[in-house]
């Protein structure tokens, strides 16, 4: 029987003079090209079991914490308090889940936070995709000196008392808007975009000129529906961004207890016990409050605060990482 | 020069080509017109606007032509700007409604902020604002770096290593600036490299699932906030985490050992903070750029007879090398941004001396003291050290020759 279609044989074929092979014949040939790619000397096998094993350290010391604080949250307060907990919890309760609902400042601080996640991220997305389209257009007039405006923006900024000082005059400082408006625009995602729209074959454009239609119609209708894998790439920076922030719920909204946020109030949780350990012997775990202790009701509000985000990133990868490519070589 | 002009009409001269040719073919087009979807009125119009600017350029061409000798780069970018005929204008006018709505939002935040840098030069106080608050010079640069200790000490010891160490001991800001710079260095080394490595060796697995399996893994932390992070970095290290258990399972300490309480650990746990959450988003870049160079590179290595080691040394690494000096250049201008959150969230008064920052100095003075003029002139002495670090970290790459930033 002979293999026509197998490549292999074509190109043995062509190198000697069109003689074809026989199935057994392609078998060994393969075989032996087979032996000879995967020959793996001692050095070659040593290499494989380093690298097997560093990497599975490093999964495990990644994941390890992570875990260990899922195992802290699902067990009983006191209990937890001994330590000695690590993938599994000891004594089953879903206590410091109920303990954490019932904090008052993490409940608005979840609405908060969410609220702030979606508007920012959809206002965000049109700001900068509507920037990165008024500058990528090749005819526009001020597309270099625009373009310029934008990416000084990125190396010099007035710093945190002058930014301050301009939202409290602005009447910004107390509201919710602080954290929308303010960081609708970021020059990087503008240039994340603007390098996806400027690959676009210019053809759509100017075809869709001829026709009569106008840029906004050209940015809703043609350069928008293509950008999809960007657009949800930027949407994920920011939305993770929004999801994150802390600081700006401290410095501008201190005062503001129905605008704190669900990572702001985690760190008053939290730095109340990190600052302990810089008492002198450090121990932190002589609470002895009855029901439940620090160490499980903050390792349930760390779950509740991060559990959004880690159910959705695995789904997105294909999306960051062209982003990222984009953004870090182009840059 | 007259070489120039010569390009520059052959230039003009085929894109008036162009144009006819896409006249024509508006006329052609005009004549099967109801096949398509507009109007015969629409499709004169965009073929006259089409005439017009074929007209205008031809105007330039001869124009250009008539003056070569004359003209010189200046006017011929002035000839070029004016191709922009009032049709072209008309249509991007919408472009630049928004384009001015940009610029007034940039400009009231991130270009007036610079105006408060005037603060630094004052003696600001909220009452009197911006406009009449008393003018102090330099004073209040003065009072951070505290120049009389150095000057006192340099007098005292003659040694200018002494007194410099002095200096840093004795004030404040200048020893935030070391913090700061040292430990924005720190982090910048450790996670580069391991995220090259990681990225290297990534590559390396044959089994896609496994491989798949710790990629996905390994960008789990950058998507937790650094509150999170340090909260769980916290917790390893505490009296009951993992880390003091092993300690205490090899008998290397027989109490738990306070890590937060030493100074000499505090830059190291920053630098594994930044590791554990960074690594495995910043190897997303070098495994695309390996993923990007031609297979037939390592084949022929191979039949060369080069083996693991040398393939990455002189084939993956050299092919990433750009991307890691791009990487690089962009990071070393975010080498003082870099130390804020992990140092605030960590810090504690045992480990402060070494863990205060500029951005840290900022808050209690600016913000904790509401000295808002002291604040903004550490905050003006960080933006001029980022630019510096930035333009010199560009132009050495420049002078080796690699591909840079701008």
């Amino acid at each position: 029987m002979k293999v026509k279609k197998d490549e292999f044989a074509l190109n043995y074929g062509d190198s000697h003079g069109g003689k074809e092979l026989s199935a057994e014949e392609i078998k060994a040939l393969k075989k032996m090209a087979h032996k000879h790619t995967k020959r793996m000397d001692g050095w070659g096998w040593a290499f494989v079991i380093c690298n097997t094993i560093f990497l599975v350290l490093f999964t495990l010391i990644t994941l390890y914490p992570v875990l260990n604080t899922v195992a802290y949250s699902f067990n009983d307060g006191l209990d937890a308090v001994r330590g000695g907990i690590y993938l599994l919890p000891r004594k089953f309760s879903l206590e410091s889940y109920s303990k954490v609902l019932k904090i008052q400042g993490f409940l608005v601080g979840a609405k908060i936070t969410v609220l702030r996640t979606l508007l920012g991220t959809l206002t965000s997305l049109v700001a900068n995709a509507l920037l990165a389209f008024i500058i990528s257009r090749k005819r526009f007039l001020f597309r270099s000196s625009l373009s310029l405006f934008w990416v000084i923006t990125m190396y010099v900024n007035g710093g945190m008392i002058p930014v301050m000082l301009l939202f409290k005059y602005l009447g910004l400082t107390g509201t919710f808007w602080v954290y929308i408006i303010p960081g609708m625009v970021s020059a990087f995602n503008v240039m994340v975009l603007r390098t996806y729209m400027e690959d676009l074959p210019d053809e759509l454009e100017e075809s869709a000129q001829l026709d009569g239609a106008g840029y906004i119609t050209i940015f809703i209708k043609i350069i928008s529906p293509l950008c999809k894998p960007v657009y949800a790439t930027i949407a994920l920076f920011v939305a993770v961004w929004q999801w994150n922030s802390w600081f700006d719920a401290m410095l501008y909204n201190r005062m503001k207890s129905e605008y704190t946020t669900l990572q702001y109030e985690l760190m008053k949780l939290l730095n109340s016990v990190m600052q302990q350990s810089g008492s002198a012997n450090g121990n932190n775990t002589t609470t002895t409050s009855k029901q439940v202790t620090p160490v499980s009701v903050r390792s349930a509000a760390t779950v509740v605060t991060m559990v959004p985000i880690i159910c959705i990133y695995p789904f997105l990868q294909r999306y960051f990482v062209t982003g990222l490519t984009i953004g870090g070589v182009k840059g | 020069m007259a070489t120039m002009v010569v390009l520059a009409v052959v230039a003009i001269l085929k894109e008036r080509e162009a144009l006819t040719m896409a006249y024509e073919d508006q006329n052609v087009n005009s004549g099967a017109a109801e096949t398509d979807n507009f109007s015969q009125a629409e499709v004169t119009e965009a073929a006259g606007e089409v005439a017009a600017e074929a007209y205008e350029v031809e105007n330039y061409a001869r124009e250009a032509y008539e003056h070569k000798s004359t003209l010189d780069d200046e006017q011929i970018k002035k000839l070029s700007k004016k191709r922009i005929s009032k049709g072209e204008l008309k249509r991007q006018s919408v472009l630049l409604i928004i384009g001015l709505i940009f610029v007034l939002y940039g400009l009231l935040f991130y270009y007036l902020p610079l105006g408060g840098w005037i603060m630094a030069f004052q003696n600001y106080k909220i009452k009197t604002g911006l406009l009449h608050s008393k003018f102090v010079g330099f004073d209040k640069f003065k009072f951070m770096f505290e120049f009389d200790t150095f000057e006192y000490a340099l007098e005292t010891s003659g040694n200018v290593f002494s007194a410099f160490k002095t200096w840093i001991n004795n004030v404040v800001f200048v020893r935030t600036i070391r913090n700061t710079i040292g430990m924005g260095a720190l982090n910048l080394v450790t996670t580069f490299i391991m995220a090259i490595v990681f990225a290297i060796l990534l590559n390396e697995v044959k089994n896609k699932f496994g491989k798949r399996l710790v990629q996905t893994i390994s960008y789990l932390p950058h998507f937790l906030s650094w509150i999170i992070v340090c909260g769980i970095i916290h917790d390893s290290l505490s009296s009951t985490g993992i880390v003091n258990d092993v300690l205490r399972f090899f008998h290397i300490v027989d109490d738990s050992y306070n890590f937060f309480a030493h100074p000499l650990w505090f830059w190291p746990i920053v630098a594994f903070s930044n590791v554990w959450k960074e690594t495995g988003w910043n190897a997303i870049i070098y495994l695309a750029a390996i993923t990007a160079i031609d297979p037939s590179l390592y084949e022929a290595a191979e039949i060369d007879g080069a083996g693991r080691w040398a393939k990455i040394r002189y084939i993956t690494l050299p092919s990433i090398a750009p991307t890691i000096v791009i990487l690089l250049v962009m990071n070393i201008g975010n080498l003082l941004n870099a130390g804020f959150e992990v140092q605030y969230l960590l810090g504690n008064g045992l480990v402060q001396d070494v863990s205060q920052t500029i951005d840290i100095y900022v808050l209690n003075w600016g913000v904790g003291q509401t000295d808002y003029s002291l604040g903004t002139a550490a905050g003006i002495f960080k933006s001029v050290v980022a630019i510096i670090l930035i333009v010199v970290a560009n132009t050495i790459v420049k002078k080796l020759g690699q591909e840079s930033l701008f």
